[in-house]
């Protein structure tokens, strides 16, 4: 059996033992896998020495190839879903501003939250989205929701029906057009922005479902920016959060904070730290922080682990690739 | 007058536009609004004219049987299907219960997602093969990665966990985005910013015509 096979082989045991576990969960054959304790540190211990068995291969001048590293992140990424270990989040200052932003609002406070990423950026963003609704909702402000991208308000919608599930609400508790609303996607990224400041409805002529603007209670008097509260923007690129503030904040006078995605959240570094962003929630750590503070533990608090591991897995292998580096007369000759 | 009608366009929308960001009063509000709907409806029929492109481009690689024509049969073949499945629910296709979201749902959102966090092989990979410390810039990067990277994850905090609060990992890693990190993009930014503002005004000014197509 040659490589290739012995590879194809192992992929396709794994997509069957992950189907047969996926059935047997839906059909009630099992409650989902969990390690114990002592599986889970049996496993993390293993690991830990496969990688320091690796190291000594590399002094030794034995290099691995990228199908290694591959592995061990798959690994990394996966074992952590099965352990059930808890970790202590730290939540930032960033973050903490954004909460204490809505700790100051009044009850019916109105706010605008634009969804500026698509599904590729979701396991990043989505949490964000569901703990900010979730805590909204609890705090009964009115959420006016709009995307600058295509796929932004289809998000919306899943963010909502997550939530709404989770706290165990219904379309009575939470009535569409009176304490939310979907305005859905328009065209012309920081254009619209700049068009909202003058009037919301000559953007958005009716909301996702077709429902004229002046219908919908929520939104039929608002006329522009000065009569939203505070806005928040979930964004993975552009148009997203930079132009939100070059236009909403500085033009108009917008209070707004934001979630991105850990790559994004750098470049807007700048703008919380001159104050013209009032917090920011930036990659899955600080999601899962946010998650902390509204007591809305979700995807992100779960996917802490994963994250943690893969770190260390990253780090360990840059350290083996310096180790082989100096190794071979720095030279870069490690295996493709 | 091919070159001269669009360069003539572009100067008065852009010099409507800077005014109008300092005197946003008639006239310059109007036009400032017109200019903006003409942007979204412009963009609009870009978004449709992007569609035929990749429909005409699809076919004519499958009719000429090129490299890889098989994966044009499934771009062709999932795009009517999400058209289909959209209009099909009319004006509340994004509803609840629509196919459209349920194909949404189900495989566009998880492929999407899968596409992405692919990304984490490749970056834990060329981490692995081109991160290294040949110098002393390279060596100050790769301390700063080290550092935010276990900085940012809760393990972080339980490495440090017996050094006194504010001297933990994650106190560390939040000083270097606060300040290196900051004024590192504050740098970058501003000269984006100036780099912006002189093309911008070349081709406000009919100096810039690259894109405008051609050699000139």
């Amino acid at each position: 059996m040659n490589r290739r096979m012995i590879e194809m082989s192992i992929l396709a045991v794994i997509t069957i033992l992950s189907i047969i576990a996926y059935l047997g969960k839906i059909n009630g054959w099992h409650n989902g896998y969990t390690f114990s304790t002592g599986l889970s540190i049996t496993l993390i211990i293993l690991l830990a020495a496969s990688v320091i068995f690796i190291l000594v291969l590399t002094i030794k001048g034995k290099l691995i190839g990228r199908r290694i590293v591959f592995l061990y992140i798959g690994i990394a990424i996966t074992l952590p879903l099965f352990m059930d270990i808890s970790q202590e989040i730290v939540v930032s200052n960033d973050v903490k501003a954004v909460y204490a932003d809505l700790e100051g609002l009044p009850a019916g406070s109105k706010i605008l939250v634009s969804f500026d990423y698509d599904p590729a950026s979701a396991p990043e963003l989505q949490p964000m989205a569901e703990a900010f609704i979730g805590e909204c909702f609890k705090r009964d402000f009115k959420l006016i929701m709009m995307g600058l991208w295509p796929m932004g308000p289809q998000q919306a919608n899943m963010a909502v029906d997550t939530i709404m599930n989770r706290m165990g609400l219904t379309d009575q508790d939470i009535i569409y057009g009176e304490d939310w609303v979907n305005l859905g996607f328009q065209t012309g990224d920081v254009f619209v922005i700049q068009r909202m400041g003058g009037s919301f409805e000559s953007m958005f002529h009716t909301d996702i479902n077709g429902r004229p603007y002046q219908d919908i209670p929520l939104v039929k008097n608002i006329k522009n920016f000065s009569n939203i509260d505070y806005s928040f923007n979930l964004s993975a690129g552009f148009p997203g959060t930079v132009e939100w503030v070059q236009v909403g904040v500085d033009r108009y006078g917008l209070k707004l904070s934001c979630g991105n995605t850990a790559v994004q959240a750098p470049t807007v570094y700048p703008y919380l730290k001159a104050g013209q962003l009032s917090g920011l929630i930036g990659g899955m750590n600080d999601g899962a922080a946010f998650e902390k503070l509204t007591q809305l533990e979700g995807k992100a608090t779960k996917f802490m682990l994963s994250q943690s591991f893969s770190h260390l897995i990253i780090i360990a292998f840059i350290f083996i690739g310096n180790v082989a580096y100096f190794r071979t007369g720095r030279k870069s000759a490690l295996k493709k | 007058m091919r070159r001269e009608i669009p360069l003539l366009i572009t100067g008065i929308v852009g010099v409507v536009f800077v005014i109008s960001y300092f005197i946003p009063h008639f006239p310059f509000n109007m036009m400032d609004g017109w200019f903006s709907d003409w942007f979204s409806i412009i963009q609009a029929c870009a978004i449709v004219l992007g569609a035929l492109n990749l429909l005409l481009i699809s076919s004519q690689k499958i009719i000429r049987r090129k490299t890889d024509w098989g994966y044009s049969i499934v771009v062709m073949a999932t795009f009517f299907l999400m058209i289909i499945a959209g209009f099909s629910g009319g004006v509340e296709f994004r509803g609840p219960d629509t196919t459209f979201t349920w194909l949404y749902n189900f495989t566009f959102m998880p492929l999407s997602s899968t596409m992405y966090a692919i990304l984490a092989f490749f970056v834990a990979s060329a981490s692995y093969r081109a991160f290294r410390a040949r110098n002393a810039e390279a060596t100050l990067l790769l301390g700063a990665a080290f550092f935010v990277m276990i900085g940012r994850v809760p393990i972080g905090d339980l490495i440090t966990g017996f050094m006194p609060e504010g001297a933990r990992l994650s106190d560390l890693t939040g000083w270097i985005m606060d300040y290196p990190q900051t004024a590192g993009q504050r740098a970058i930014m501003i000269g984006i910013a100036l780099g912006l503002v002189s093309t911008s005004l070349r081709v406000i000014l009919g100096i810039e015509r690259s894109h405008l197509g051609g050699d000139s």
